[in-house]
């Protein structure tokens, strides 16, 4: 019994526990359909590129990993969260194909050509992002505005904004080196990479500078922080820049993916998936003490489930739906009243065992 | 000595909460006007296209209501959209394959906005999660419910329920304004059945906010949760409520928007929410609760209806630009309260 407490109250232990029962459902799907149980597993090469369902999950999911490192930093320093990051990186992605391809010109019959040589076209989409994410940070830090209704104006501009760069149209890009950031570097996926060097600098400057701490102690208290001689706000604001940054590194991944930025649909319901993989990877949504790698599995968590509900024939349109109720009894259980009924229970469940022993 | 002060403090107070009000009103007269100036020969002038404000965003202003009083208490609902977008595939998919009649499934729509917004107002309410986690969770069940029940994009015809096709063309001819047409006919302005059922909400809700018990508590509620428990409301009880009411509303707005439109599809009603939350705000209703009106979140409503109907008349604007103003106008307004707040923090 107390090691299995000890086991749950392990920090990593919702998004593993999470990731196995995912792992666990496809393995007894694959059985029950007639294939071998270890099917899941399978990698294989063809044409000289990796294949299988686990990397199609860690390539599919990279998107939403890289996503989840801004959000669990933004959830963190300012206990709420940014709701934008699917229409920025919708945004980011018009942006850049739009200096790349040219102004609002679909270039369908003549895309061999850039407009703009390719560097500029992805500074551009970062520095788009850094924006936005300022844009957020400023309303939130400096204007003491709740994240969630700041973050709202961009969320529902942000697309408008892109299909009005793209003249409202679908900007192909049909020149290969563009390709590569959602295609495959070698036999691997490249947004693995991309999504693994993201991952491994944020943990490093977390690690090695002192801002991992700060981002914590501002979450926990600001008003504390400040008096201890923290810029609080020049940190909230930080870290939605950062998410910003992230969020325009999404957009790159995901329109390169397709060659075109296709406004409406590049990083549609992003948002609760990153606000998903932050709460399955066992941080408090309001706030305080985070734990990056918990959300990153969270991230991965979340895309295996979509790829296993893709796979047993669930409509992409209906998977909301049980997201949304994976969030909801996330939340639940970490809300004040129901722990508090449970720490009752457990109390009261000890009393009753004394008195036993008393008897 | 103290009392006259502090009387003259509250004036103050109520001064720059009813100065938020004034500009938006302001605001709406100077868009139209600066509209009827720009396209008088497109008939901008006359009072069915003012009519027409209110027709086609009938749905908008019950469901501006209903987020008006949640905001009231602090809160916020998002998931407005997708449970309109719900209302309405429930609407058109019951009348057209499971061959309802149409007071039947009107029934089932406003008890399933009940239902909805009792989860809502119990996460809300009982166990204390963000609102907005709350309702995102919300927004994305009922855009996947829709998505259940069809994928296909249903349309209400005459064939398929007469009563409904009657109700929702039902023209309600006003005795004055009239204008002549083309073929030297005098057409009297008209307003649909949403229009009076909107305007009967937003009465309801006006009279409900300013006289009754519960109107009061969710101002209490929304400008210091401590004291308004202390005070012995059951604050848990007066979120619940605001939540249903909101959803109950927005399945009212629902119908309405349904009437409009006469079809349903998964990504009807997209961005609705928005719609609602910038008019209430633009309307003066403070985000952190405690402070608004439905009155403002009326004008809210005629102001992003305006935009459109701008942006529509012009004709070579592209179709993203009302979305655009109306993010910009809300940033503003969201600044300006931030604005008022801090001048009020510094002035005690």
């Amino acid at each position: 019994m107390s090691k299995l407490k000890k086991l749950t109250q392990q920090r990593l232990f919702l998004p593993v526990f999470c990731m196995l029962l995912v792992l666990c459902i496809n393995m007894i799907y694959d059985a029950a359909t007639g294939h071998a149980f270890y099917n899941f597993f399978e990698i294989t090469m063809t044409n000289d590129l990796l294949n299988g369902r686990i990397i199609n999950i860690l390539n599919r999911g990279s998107e939403v990993a890289i996503l989840a490192i801004g959000m669990t930093l933004v959830v963190s320093a300012s206990a709420g969260t940014d709701i934008s990051v699917g229409s920025v990186m919708s945004l980011c992605a018009s942006f850049c194909c739009m200096l790349v391809a040219g102004f609002g010109v679909s270039s369908v019959g003549s895309a061999e050509e850039f407009a703009m040589p390719l560097a500029v076209g992805l500074i551009g989409a970062l520095v788009m992002g850094c924006l936005c994410g300022a844009f957020n940070g400023g309303l939130v830090a400096y204007l003491n505005i709740q994240p969630m209704v700041a973050t709202l104006i961009l969320w529902s501009a942000a697309r408008a904004i892109g299909l009005l760069l793209c003249n409202n149209l679908i900007v192909y890009i049909r020149v290969p080196e563009f390709a590569v950031f959602g295609g495959y570097l070698g036999p691997i996926p490249t947004p693995i990479i991309i999504a693994a060097v993201c991952v491994a600098v944020t943990a490093v400057v977390l690690k090695k500078t002192a801002m991992g701490m700060y981002i914590q102690s501002v979450g926990i208290n600001k008003r504390a922080s400040r008096i201890a001689g923290l810029n609080s706000k020049r940190i909230i604001f930080t870290c939605y820049l950062l998410c910003g940054l992230c969020a325009g590194i999404a957009g790159i991944v995901a329109s390169s993916r397709i060659t075109s930025a296709d406004s409406n649909n590049i990083g549609l319901d992003m948002e609760l998936d990153a606000i998903l993989a932050v709460a399955l990877g066992g941080n408090s949504l309001g706030g305080g003490r985070f734990n990056l790698a918990g959300s990153i599995i969270g991230a991965y968590t979340i895309q295996a489930i979509t790829t296993t509900m893709y796979n047993m024939g669930v409509p992409s349109a209906v998977t909301p739906v049980f997201k949304a109720v994976v969030v909801i009894l996330i939340v639940a259980v970490q809300a004040p009243p129901v722990k508090a009924w449970f720490k009752k229970r457990a109390a009261a469940k000890a009393v009753a065992q004394k008195e036993v022993v008393g008897v | 000595m103290k009392a006259p002060a502090n009387a003259l403090k509250e004036r103050k107070q109520m001064n720059s909460n009813t100065m938020l009000l004034i500009i938006t009103i302001i605001l709406f007269v100077i868009l139209y006007a600066g509209g009827c100036i720009a396209y008088a020969s497109k008939g901008f002038t006359n009072l069915q296209t003012f009519l027409n404000l209110f027709r086609t965003n009938a749905g908008l202003i019950c469901v501006a209501c209903g987020m008006t009083c949640v905001m009231l208490t602090g809160g916020i609902d998002i998931s407005v959209g997708s449970l309109v977008a719900l209302d309405c595939m429930l609407l058109a998919y019951g009348m057209s394959e499971w061959h309802m009649s149409a007071p039947v499934m009107i029934l089932l729509v406003l008890v399933i906005g009940i239902v909805f917004g009792l989860f809502q107002g119990f996460c809300v309410g009982y166990l204390e999660i963000q609102p907005f986690i709350v309702t995102m969770a919300g927004m994305f069940f009922a855009r996947g419910m829709t998505a259940v029940i069809s994928t296909n994009q249903l349309s209400i015809t005459a064939e398929i329920n007469q009563l409904f096709y009657d109700l929702a063309n039902f023209r309600i001819y006003l005795p004055f304004g009239g204008t002549v047409n083309r073929a030297g006919k005098l057409v009297m302005p008209y307003i649909g059945v949403g229009v009076v059922i909107a305007l009967v909400v937003l009465i309801a809700i006006f009279l409900v906010l300013r006289y009754t018990k519960f109107g009061r508590s969710l101002y209490a509620v929304g400008g210091s949760e401590q004291s308004a428990a202390m005070m012995g409301l059951d604050v848990k009880k007066t979120k619940l409520k605001a939540y249903v009411l909101s959803s109950f509303l927005c399945s009212v707005g629902g119908i309405c928007y349904c009437m409009n439109t006469m079809s349903a599809s998964v990504s009807q009603a997209t961005g609705m929410e928005m719609d609602a939350i910038s008019s209430a705000v633009i309307g003066g209703t403070l985000l952190t609760g405690g402070v608004g009106n439905v009155i403002g979140s009326l004008f809210g409503v005629l102001i992003n209806g305006t935009i459109s109907t701008i942006v529509q008349t012009n004709g070579k604007l592209a179709s993203s630009w009302p979305n655009i103003l109306t993010a910009a106008l809300l940033c503003f307004f969201i600044v300006l309260q931030s604005v008022f707040a801090r001048i009020k923090e510094k002035s005690k």
